[in-house]
């Protein structure tokens, strides 16, 4: 019931928000934050009272939560927490509680409604990140658009109505194919075991002929493509990202993105082993493409907030290579970069929604010189173009690097491309900090730095980015049994991946980062 | 005629009764509140009378009519969507001048026709049926007849709908030269080799004829025409019921005659079929995309969603009937609750129906533009809504019968559909451009308020926990077959 609530408790803060707002604006933030921050304890909790790393089976669940809904169909409200979705789950937390506090000050207009639509977006994704049944799965998949859209919609900037509408379709379009996947797949089982039934367990292991896989497969890697996004599908990402106000930038890269990672992880290879190694090359391919054309696309733009965006499918790609390696370092590299990620560019949207409010512009050409009169800033600033450079010592290195390591297992040539990713990403990195913060100072007026409300927020940002950088032990080891499981699970078919999988045994991440573990890793048989 | 057949028969009696009871009312005393009254007894009871009717069902009553579970499903269903119209309307009518009393006349006769419609099996109810609704509603949907709009539509429909009515005549006509039966259980018996070589052209020539009468009613690409004008020429509350209450009764036949003679197994039937859907969801769609009139927009939503609808129904098995069932189920909900608004919008000089009139909504009347909204979202089929469910009932339904094509092109339907929805729910928290505009707008009424919001609730509660409305319609769907 853990779980549920989790949800529920979101989805009733938002709903307590929106009432107390008709009364007094200002309660709606600290209900907001209330709710938020005690999810997040919550979350917390159960990560500590979870059963350390060594003693948990692969394929065993932290919580588990399965009771019928539609049972005509075979549908069940069926909700599961594993070392994966608990990560995601707690970066849900930390950034829910982030959006609020960063939009203190940032909205002043129809607040009630901006903190309902904040929550019940955490609340679908707290959703996403435990769903066990496709059906369900695909609601909450759906049910994060909806407020995510009113967000751009009504607190987003001048382009806004174009940039929701844009955003929506190509979402909707790529959700409605992994809807018919899901039912394809659906008939599929049923067919073959006389069982109809949308549970996640049930249908790991369908047997189905080649092709009809790799069909339902497209489907789903559609939807998760263009969430993620992949190249060429990413068009909608810098105009959502443009427009959407400064929390909805921090959950949409923060969080929305990192749905689609986690459905290519925890749904696309598990359920089609098969169809995805046969897709793999192509997959690794537009991993790599995504990641260049991302950072060269980034250096390009003039607004700071299209920038960032372009940094963020520079480094999505990185987790499209990272799962379609689909070995152990990859994997856990995959992990680490969507959690750096989340942390570092909505940090780095974060920043560009303070200077917004101060110079009323995203304009890079009417940036420059800002380190003199905001220096705080500046240094914050630094810090998280550091990490998007990747730069050792900070989370988003340990990701990449695991990525690029478990990539040269599975194809040398892409990883080498990949590589070149550390070149172009510091181009720019530095261009950013250069244009912004140094330079002839084009701001005539004395801004204001960062206020001790902004200062908090940067100490908890820059705090978790270094830990990730430094400590990546505890997270590696919360999200490697689940990996491995779903390594097993997909095991059954997937004959090309094992022989890499099985050759890596001896690189495995455990030794990498923390000196031999016996038999904790290595995934295949 | 059995003590069993006049209670089976219950709920069309009362209608009946209703009808004959309201027009003395009328000619002795001329009152508008006592004639929504009457109204509004009369589908309550009518209402109450499904139970008794229920304990015989299913009951044969003169070989014209089968009270079975299914009937009865669907005129509940009917008779509770009139009296959401009835409710509404009486608000709307206030503000009109000119003798209102008869509008209620004619929408229980319309139901009454519609009501005939879900439970006939025979092409005599049918037709009967099929009239009573037809001319009713060419009363209603010129009712406000000082309006150009609305005669206009009116005798548009007139024509198109006389010329329908002689399609269907002239395939019956054919069906009967060839089967020598007019009773839907007896085509079924006699009805030929299905291998299809042995297929007579003339019973199909007449099964195609039909199709095209029915596809009329339903207002079925190519044969839409009329929808967008009527939708945007008759009175709100009528557009409302001429979207539910009249398509829901012409499905139910639909599918009551064509399940009954097993069309998965004429071929020709089926290819004609999956084009008309195929057109519909296309067409309807891309259509809507061009629309500045909201209640044209339906007229090209819903155009599109009765092509969804025959997805479900060219699908084969249980499964179909029952997601053809929901759907429509969710359809009739959300509808209503979206011309709800529009309805309540109104004021007398005009339907509130431009895009326009929209704007700012969110911020000056937020519980309608709640209604709204999910109503669209619900059209739009996203999560929690009514809509979500019945949408993956359709594409469930589609998918297990292996109809590809037509799934995809829903589909495709459906993301083309989001951009209209989506526009007007943008029109809606826009700021209004003038700022010195009044929140204007009548005030909203006690009984079409709460009727919104019980609407609203059924959405949700669709959307959310649908299984005992599923389970109803499972075994009512088993008494078809």
């Amino acid at each position: 019931m853990i779980l549920l609530w989790l949800v529920l408790w979101l989805l009733i803060g938002g709903l307590l928000a929106w009432l107390l707002a008709r009364w007094r604006g200002v309660w709606a933030r600290w209900v907001s934050l209330l709710f938020t921050a005690a999810y997040l304890v919550a979350v917390v909790l159960i990560w500590i009272l979870s059963p350390q790393a060594e003693a948990i089976a692969p394929g065993s669940w932290l919580l588990d939560l399965n009771v019928p809904w539609i049972p005509n169909l075979g549908i069940s409200l069926h909700l599961a927490l594993d070392g994966l979705g608990l990560l995601l789950l707690a970066l849900v937390g930390v950034l829910g509680v982030m959006s609020v506090a960063t939009s203190w000050q940032g909205v002043q207009k129809r607040v009630g409604f901006f903190h309902f639509n904040l929550l019940w977006i955490l609340a679908a994704l707290a959703g996403v990140f435990m769903a066990m049944d496709l059906v369900l799965f695909y609601l909450f998949w759906e049910m994060m658009l909806i407020p995510l859209y009113f967000l751009i919609g009504i607190w987003g900037y001048e382009n806004r109505t174009y940039a929701t509408i844009k955003f929506f379709i190509f979402t909707q379009a790529g959700g409605l194919l992994m809807l018919l996947s899901i039912l394809g797949l659906y008939f599929v089982h049923g067919n073959n075991t006389g069982v109809y039934t949308f549970d996640y367990f049930d249908l790991l292991g369908s047997a189905m002929p080649l092709t009809t896989a790799i069909w339902l497969m497209l489907g789903f890697f559609a939807a998760f493509a263009v969430k993620l996004p992949a190249v060429p599908l990413h068009t909608w990402l810098p105009d959502a990202h443009t427009q959407a106000p400064t929390a909805g930038s921090l959950d949409l890269a923060g969080l929305v993105l990192k749905a689609g990672g986690y459905g290519l992880l925890r749904f696309l290879v598990p359920l089609f082993p098969e169809a995805t190694a046969w897709i793999a090359p192509a997959a690794m391919i537009v991993g790599v493409v995504g990641i260049l054309y991302g950072a060269l696309q980034a250096y390009g733009q003039t607004d700071i907030k299209r920038l960032v965006a372009y940094t963020s499918v520079s480094h999505m790609g990185f987790v499209l290579l990272g799962v379609f390696a689909w070995n152990p370092l990859a994997l856990q590299g995959a992990v680490v970069v969507m959690l750096a990620h989340g942390i570092s560019t909505g940090a780095l949207f974060m920043l560009a929604g303070d200077i917004h409010d101060r110079i009323h512009s995203r304009d890079l050409g009417r940036m420059g010189g800002l380190w003199s009169t905001m220096p705080r800033m500046g240094a914050v600033g630094l810090v998280f173009a550091l990490a998007s450079l990747g730069l050792p010592g900070l989370g988003n290195f340990v990701g990449e690097f695991l990525v690029l390591l478990g990539a040269f297992q599975a194809n040398v040539p892409i990883a080498i491309l990949a590589t070149l990713a550390f070149v172009v990403s510091a181009v720019y990195s530095l261009a950013l900090i250069q244009r912004v913060f140094f330079g002839p100072k084009r701001q005539g007026l004395d801004l204001p730095d960062a206020s001790p409300r902004e200062m908090a927020i940067w100490a908890v940002m820059v705090a978790l980015i270094f830990l990730l950088g430094l400590y990546p032990r505890p997270v590696i080891d919360t999200a490697r049994p689940a990996l491995q499981a779903m390594q097993e699970y997909a095991s059954g078919g997937a004959a090309q991946m094992q022989a890499t999988e099985a050759g890596l045994a001896g690189l495995a991440p455990a030794a990498v980062w923390d000196g031999p573990q016996p038999g904790s890793d290595g995934g295949g048989p | 005629m059995s003590a069993a057949d006049l209670t089976a028969l219950l709920p069309l009696l009362v209608l009946s009764g209703t009808v004959v009871l309201l027009m003395l009312a009328i000619a002795f005393f001329r009152h508008r509140t006592l004639a929504t009254a009457i109204v509004l007894a009369g589908l309550t009871v009518a209402l109450l009378a499904i139970l008794p009717a229920s304990r015989v069902a299913p009951q044969e009553v003169t070989g014209l009519l089968r009270i079975d579970g299914y009937a009865l499903f669907y005129v509940g269903l009917l008779l509770v969507a009139a009296l959401v119209v009835a409710v509404l309307s009486h608000g709307y009518l206030g503000g009109q001048s000119g003798p209102r009393e008869e509008f209620g006349l004619l929408l229980l006769l319309a139901t009454l026709g519609s009501a005939v419609l879900a439970a006939s099996t025979h092409f005599a109810s049918f037709f009967l049926g099929l009239e009573i609704l037809s001319v009713s509603l060419y009363g209603l949907i010129a009712y406000l007849r000082h309006r150009d709009r609305s005669l206009e539509a009116g005798v548009k429909y007139l024509i198109l709908a006389a010329a329908s009515s002689a399609f269907l005549l002239f395939g019956m006509a054919l069906v009967y030269a060839d089967q020598g039966t007019l009773a839907f259980q007896k085509l079924v018996v006699s009805r030929p080799n299905l291998s299809g070589e042995s297929l007579s052209p003339l019973f199909l020539a007449g099964l195609g004829l039909m199709t095209v009468s029915l596809a009329f009613k339903l207002a079925i690409v190519p044969f839409h025409l009329w929808a967008a004008d009527v939708y945007e020429g008759a009175a709100a509350p009528v557009t409302a019921f001429v979207a539910t209450v009249s398509k829901g009764g012409v499905f139910a036949l639909l599918v009551r005659f064509l399940t009954g003679i097993g069309h998965e197994a004429y071929r020709p039937i089926f290819i004609a079929i999956t084009a008309l859907a195929v057109a519909s969801m296309l067409a309807g769609n891309l259509l809507a995309l061009l629309q500045q009139n909201v209640k044209r927009l339906l007229a090209y939503s819903s155009i599109a969603h009765l092509g969804y609808l025959l997805v479900a129904f060219l699908a084969s098995g249980s499964l179909a009937l029952t997601a053809s069932t929901f759907y429509l189920v969710g359809y009739i909900v959300t509808t209503l609750a979206a011309f709800g608004v529009v309805t309540v919008l109104s004021t007398p000089e005009g339907d509130a129906d431009d895009l326009e009139a929209y704007r700012g909504l969110f911020w000056q009347r937020p519980g309608l533009a709640l209604v709204l909204a999910l109503s669209l979202f619900s059209l739009a089929g996203m999560p929690l809504t009514a809509g979500f469910v019945g949408k993956i009932y359709l594409v469930a339904a589609g998918a297990g019968s292996a109809l590809w094509l037509l799934v995809i092109v829903l589909a495709v339907g459906s993301a083309v559909g989001l951009y209209y929805y989506l526009r007007w729910i943008v029109v809606m928290y826009q700021q209004p451009d003038s700022v010195s505009e009044p929140s204007s707008g009548p005030a909203l009424p006690l009984a079409g308020g709460a009727v919104l919001g019980l609407l609203l609730l059924v959405l949700v509660w669709l959307g959310v926990y649908p299984a005992p409305l599923l389970d109803l319609i499972e075994t009512v769907v088993a008494s078809l077959t």
